[in-house]
C-alpha cells in the first residue's frame, strides 16, 4: 500500500518534494527535549541536596512564579493568533501578534531574571548548593530557549515588514517557531509543576 | 585584556612540543604555499570549503578523518614507547605532566574526530546515493556539522602549542577534572571541544533522521533499504538520542568550573556518580554508533565479494535495531565496582550479555553470505574477515567484563583496554578501512591500489595482535591504566611486544599513505578508472551512477523495485538511469560561506571562553548569531541546473559506458 503511494506521488511531480524543514526542526526539538529531560533528572537527583542552605519551600513565591505562567501560556496564545493570520496572508496582523507574543516573552525573562537577582542577592545563587546548582541551571535553560526565541522573534517581524505575502519559506519558519514556542510552554509546565509546586507542597 | 593567557602559556621548556610546532609550522606552510603557487585557493573555497555537496563534504570529513588518526597515532606509539622504557628507575622520556595529557588527547581525538568524521564522511558519501536522493535534507546545515567538528579539532591542537590539554582521560570524572584539581586550563580545551564539535554531530544525527526518513527514492520501502543505510539510520537514532545527554554532562562540568557550582564537586552537595551515569549513558551507545555503521559497511561489501545477495537481510535489520535498543541499558557496566549492588550490577551484566547475541547473528549472516559464494579476495574482504576474527575476540573478552565478579577483577586494568581497543580497532576502524576500499572509485573514478591495500592490511592486522594481546596479560597480572612507569619486571617484556606493535601499525600507516600516494599517481592507467561506475557488480543505487557521481547524483530519480535494486534493474535489463531522458531542470542548492563563517565564529569563542578573554568569547558569540540570523535573510539560496546541462553530463556518461562495452 505504501510502496504504491509513493510510486504514484512521485510520478506526479518527479523533482519536487514536500520541504523536510518542519519535520526535521520537530525532530530537533524532540533532541532538546532530552537535554531538557537530562536536565529534570538532574534536579530529581540532587534537589535534597541544600548544604545546609535555604531549600525550595524557603525560596520560591506564588505571586511571582503566577505572573511568569501567565504571561508565557497567554504568549502562546496570541503566537497561535499571528499563525492563523499568517495562514490568511494578512502580513500586518501577523506582525502584530508577533510582536505582541515578543513583549509577553520579555516580560517573563524579565520576570525570570528578577526572581534569580533576588535569589542571588540575598546569597542564594547557584554556586550555594547542588540543589540551587540544579535549580538554576534548569530555568536557566529554559529562560535562554525563551531569549533565543525573542531572538528568532525580532528577527522574522524585521524579515516580514514592508513584504505583502508569505512565501513557503516564510510559512516554514514561522511554523518552526511556533513549535519553539509552543515547546517551551510544555517544558515551562513542568518546570512550574515539577520544580516549583512540588518544592512547595 | 588577554585573561589567563600570558606567553608562559607558550611550552617553550618542551622539546617534543617545540619540534611537534616546528614540523606542523613546516608542513603547514608548505601545503599553503602550493596552494598560493598553483592558485588554487579560488577553487578551493569555492568549490570545497563553502560546498554544501555531500560527495564535497564526505571527501573533506574523511581527509580530517585522517589527520585525526595521525595526530591520534603519534599520542599512542609515544605512550607505548614510554612504558616500554620507563621501567625499574628509569622515568622514560615523558613526565607525568604530559603523559596524562598525552591519554587524554589519544582517547579523545580518536573517538570525537577519527572515528566520529570518518563515519560522518561515509554517512555523506554513501546514504543519498544508496537511496536515490539528490542530497541529504539539509544541505547547509551538512555543510555547518563539518566546520563545527573541524574547528573543534583545531581548538584541541591549539592546546598542544598553547596551554595544555586535559590530563583527566577521554571522559574527564569529576572531581578530578574539577578546578579544585584541575586548574588549568586543559579540561576547558576539552570541554569546548566536546560541545562544539557535539553541535556538528547532532546536527548530522538529524540530518541524516529526516533524510532517509523523508528522502528515500520512490519505491524504497523500508524493508528494501540497503543495509548500510539501515546502519545509518540506527546511528542516527542513537546520535539524537544520546549526543545531548553529553551535552548536559559537560555543560554541567562546565558551569562546576566556570561559575563554582555543585553538580559533581566533593562540597556542596554535589554527586559525581550523576556524572558518570550522564557520561556513559552517551557513552555506551556511543559506540554503538560508531560500529553499527562499519556492520553496514561489511553487509555491503561481503555481498559485493561474494557474488551472492546478503543472507539473512532481515535478521540483519532486526539484529541492528535490537542493538540500538539494548545500547541504552548497558551502562552501569562501566562502573560495576562503584558500588551500585549486586541486584543492579546483575541486570545491566545481563543486559550486556543480551548484546551479544544480535552481534552473533550478524557474524553468522556474514559468514553465510560467503558460504557457497565466489569469494574474491580483494583488499576490502581482507578487512571483512579479518574483521570478523578480530571483533569475535572482542565481543568474547567483553562478554567476560559483563560479569560483574569479573569485572571486579579486570575493571581499570590493562585488560579492559585491550577489550575495547579489539572492538574498535578491530570492528569501527577496520570497518571504515573496509568502507574507503569499496566506495573510493565511486568517489573519485578510479579505483584504489590493492597491492599497498593488501600490505597495509597485514601489517595492521598483525600489528593489532603484537600490541593488544600483551595488554590482557598484563591485565590479567594486575597492571592498571594510564601509568606513566612501573617497577615491575614481569610486566616489561609484554610492554616491549606491544612496542613492537605499535611499530608494526606505524608500517601499517606508512602502507596506507603509500596505498594513497600509489592510487593518485596511477588513476589515468586504463585498468584502474571506473567508466562504468560500476566496479564490484554492485548491488545497491549508489553504483548505477557515474563515478564520480554528477552533482545532481541521478539525472531521473530511480524506482525501486526490490531489495538489491540496481542488481534487480541489472538482472531484469532496466536501465535504472533512464538514459536517454526526457531530462527536467534540476533543482540545487548553493555553495554558501556560512557553515565556515560560523565554525570560525565559534572556534574564536572557544579559544576565548577557555582562556576567560570574555571580549573576545563576546565577539564570537554575535558573529554566530549574527552569521545565522544573515543566512536566515538570504534569499540567494538555490538554483537550477537546465535540463539541456543534464542531458550533456548524461549522454557524455552513456558514450562512455557503451565505448567500454564495445571494447
Amino acid at each position: 500500500m505504501a510502496h504504491d503511494t509513493t510510486v504514484q506521488t512521485a510520478g506526479h511531480d518527479e523533482h519536487h518534494h514536500e520541504s523536510p524543514v518542519v519535520f526535521g526542526f520537530w525532530v530537533y526539538l524532540m533532541t532538546d527535549c532530552i537535554i531538557f529531560g537530562s536536565l529534570f533528572a538532574v534536579f530529581a537527583v540532587l534537589h535534597n541536596q541544600v548544604n545546609g542552605g535555604p531549600s525550595g519551600r524557603d525560596l520560591f513565591e506564588y505571586s511571582g512564579l503566577a505572573q511568569e505562567t501567565a504571561l508565557l501560556l497567554i504568549s502562546s496564545i496570541t503566537y497561535g493568533f499571528g499563525m492563523i493570520a499568517a495562514h490568511k496572508n494578512e502580513v500586518n496582523k501577523v506582525i502584530m501578534w508577533l510582536g505582541v507574543t515578543f513583549l509577553l516573552g520579555l516580560g517573563f525573562v524579565g520576570l525570570e531574571l528578577n526572581e534569580f537577582a533576588h535569589m542571588i542577592h540575598e546569597g542564594n545563587g547557584p554556586d550555594r548548593s547542588a540543589f540551587l546548582s540544579s535549580f538554576f541551571t534548569l530555568v536557566s535553560t529554559h529562560g535562554l530557549h525563551v531569549t533565543c526565541g525573542l531572538i528568532w522573534l525580532v528577527t522574522l517581524i524585521v524579515q516580514l515588514m514592508g513584504t505583502t505575502e508569505i512565501p513557503e519559506r516564510m510559512m516554514n519558519k514561522l511554523t518552526c517557531l511556533s513549535l519553539f514556542w509552543h515547546f517551551l510552554d510544555i517544558v515551562w509546565i513542568c518546570v512550574f509543576t515539577y520544580v516549583y509546586l512540588a518544592s512547595m507542597i | 585584556m588577554l585573561g589567563r593567557l600570558s606567553f608562559s602559556a607558550i611550552p617553550l621548556d618542551v622539546p617534543i612540543l617545540v619540534g611537534t610546532f616546528l614540523g606542523v609550522a613546516i608542513i603547514g606552510l608548505a601545503v599553503l604555499g602550493l596552494i598560493t603557487y598553483y592558485g588554487k585557493w579560488g577553487y578551493l573555497w569555492k568549490e570545497w570549503l563553502t560546498s554544501v555537496d555531500h560527495k564535497r563534504l564526505a571527501v573533506m570529513y574523511i581527509v580530517l578523518a585522517l589527520v585525526a588518526l595521525f595526530r591520534g597515532f603519534a599520542d599512542a606509539i609515544m605512550m607505548r614507547t614510554q612504558l616500554a622504557m620507563a621501567y625499574a628507575g628509569n622515568p622514560g622520556y615523558l613526565p607525568p605532566h604530559h603523559y596524562d595529557q598525552i591519554f587524554s588527547a589519544h582517547g579523545t581525538i580518536m573517538i570525537f574526530f577519527l572515528a566520529m568524521a570518518f563515519m560522518t564522511g561515509l554517512f555523506n558519501f554513501v546514504v543519498p546515493l544508496q537511496i536515490g536522493a539528490r542530497d541529504v535534507a539539509f544541505p547547509f546545515l551538512n555543510n555547518l556539522s563539518f566546520w563545527m567538528t573541524a574547528i573543534a579539532f583545531i581548538l584541541v591542537n591549539v592546546s598542544l602549542f598553547i596551554g595544555e590539554f586535559s590530563q583527566c582521560g577521554w571522559l574527564a570524572y569529576p572531581p578530578l577534572s574539577e578546578s579544585q584539581f584541575s586548574p588549568g586550563v586543559g579540561v576547558d580545551y576539552y570541554i569546548w571541544a566536546i560541545q562544539l564539535s557535539g553541535v556538528g554531530t547532532l546536527l548530522t544525527g538529524v540530518n541524516f533522521f529526516v533524510t532517509i526518513v523523508k528522502m528515500r527514492a520512490p519505491g524504497m520501502t523500508w524493508m528494501k533499504m540497503p543495509v548500510f543505510t539501515w546502519t545509518a539510520f540506527c546511528s542516527s537514532i542513537l546520535i539524537m538520542v544520546s549526543f545531548p545527554v553529553l551535552t548536559v554532562a559537560v555543560a554541567l562540568l562546565g558551569l562546576d568550573r566556570y561559575f563554582g557550582m555543585h553538580f559533581f564537586t566533593n562540597d556542596g552537595g554535589g554527586n559525581q556518580m550523576l556524572y558518570l551515569s550522564l557520561i556513559w549513558s552517551w557513552g555506551h551507545p556511543e559506540v554503538y554508533i560508531l560500529v553499527i555503521p562499519a556492520f553496514g559497511v561489511f553487509s555491503e561489501v561481503v555481498p559485493a565479494f561474494s557474488g551472492k545477495p546478503l543472507f539473512g537481510y532481515g535478521t540483519m535489520v532486526y539484529a541492528t535495531c535490537s542493538i540500538m535498543v539494548l545500547s541504552f541499558i548497558v551502562w552501569v557496566h562501566h562502573f560495576f565496582t562503584m558500588g551500585a549492588g549486586p541486584d543492579v550490577n546483575a541486570f545491566f551484566g545481563i543486559a550486556t550479555m543480551i548484546i551479544s547475541i544480535p552481534t552473533g547473528v550478524k557474524l553468522f549472516n556474514w559468514m553465510f553470505t560467503m558460504y557457497k559464494g565466489r569469494v574474491q579476495f580483494h583488499a576490502c574482504m581482507y578487512w571483512a574477515v579479518g574483521f570478523m576474527v578480530t571483533f569475535t575476540i572482542g565481543g568474547m573478552t567483553g562478554v567476560m567484563m559483563a560479569i560483574p565478579g569479573a569485572d571486579f577483577v579486570l575493571h581499570n586494568s590493562l585488560f579492559l583496554i585491550a577489550h575495547f581497543h579489539n572492538v574498535i580497532i578491530g570492528g569501527v576502524y577496520f570497518g571504515y578501512i573496509c568502507g574507503m576500499n569499496f566506495w573510493f572509485p565511486k568517489v573519485m573514478g578510479f579505483k584504489m591500489n590493492e597491492t599497498w591495500g593488501i600490505r597495509a592490511f597485514w601489517f595492521w592486522f598483525v600489528g593489532f595482535y603484537f600490541a593488544f594481546v600483551p595488554l590482557y596479560v598484563l591485565g590479567f597480572d594486575g597492571m592498571t591504566r594510564r601509568m606513566n612507569h612501573y617497577d615491575n619486571p614481569e610486566w616489561h617484556i609484554w610492554l616491549l611486544i606491544a612496542e613492537v606493535g605499535a611499530v608494526l601499525i606505524l608500517f601499517g600507516i606508512v602502507c596506507q599513505l603509500t596505498q594513497l600516494y600509489v592510487t593518485i599517481r596511477d588513476r589515468n592507467l586504463p585498468a584502474n578508472r571506473d567508466v562504468t561506475g560500476d566496479p564490484w557488480n554492485g548491488r545497491a543505487l549508489e553504483w548505477s551512477t557515474s563515478s564520480p557521481p554528477p552533482p545532481y547524483n541521478f539525472a531521473i530519480v530511480p524506482h525501486v523495485h526490490e531489495l538489491d535494486a540496481f542488481m534487480h534493474d541489472k538482472e531484469n535489463g532496466i536501465d535504472t538511469r533512464c538514459a536517454g531522458g526526457p531530462y527536467a531542470p534540476i533543482h540545487m542548492p548553493k555553495n554558501t560561506a556560512a557553515g565556515f563563517l560560523i565554525g570560525v565564529f565559534s572556534l574564536v569563542f572557544g579559544f576565548a571562553a577557555v582562556w576567560y578573554i570574555w571580549w573576545l568569547a563576546a565577539i564570537g558569540l554575535i558573529g554566530v548569531i549574527g552569521t545565522v540570523i544573515a543566512r536566515s535573510a538570504n534569499k540567494d539560496i538555490d538554483y537550477y541546473i537546465p535540463a539541456e546541462e543534464v542531458a550533456r553530463i548524461e549522454n557524455e556518461h552513456s558514450r562512455k559506458l557503451m565505448a567500454q562495452a564495445a571494447e
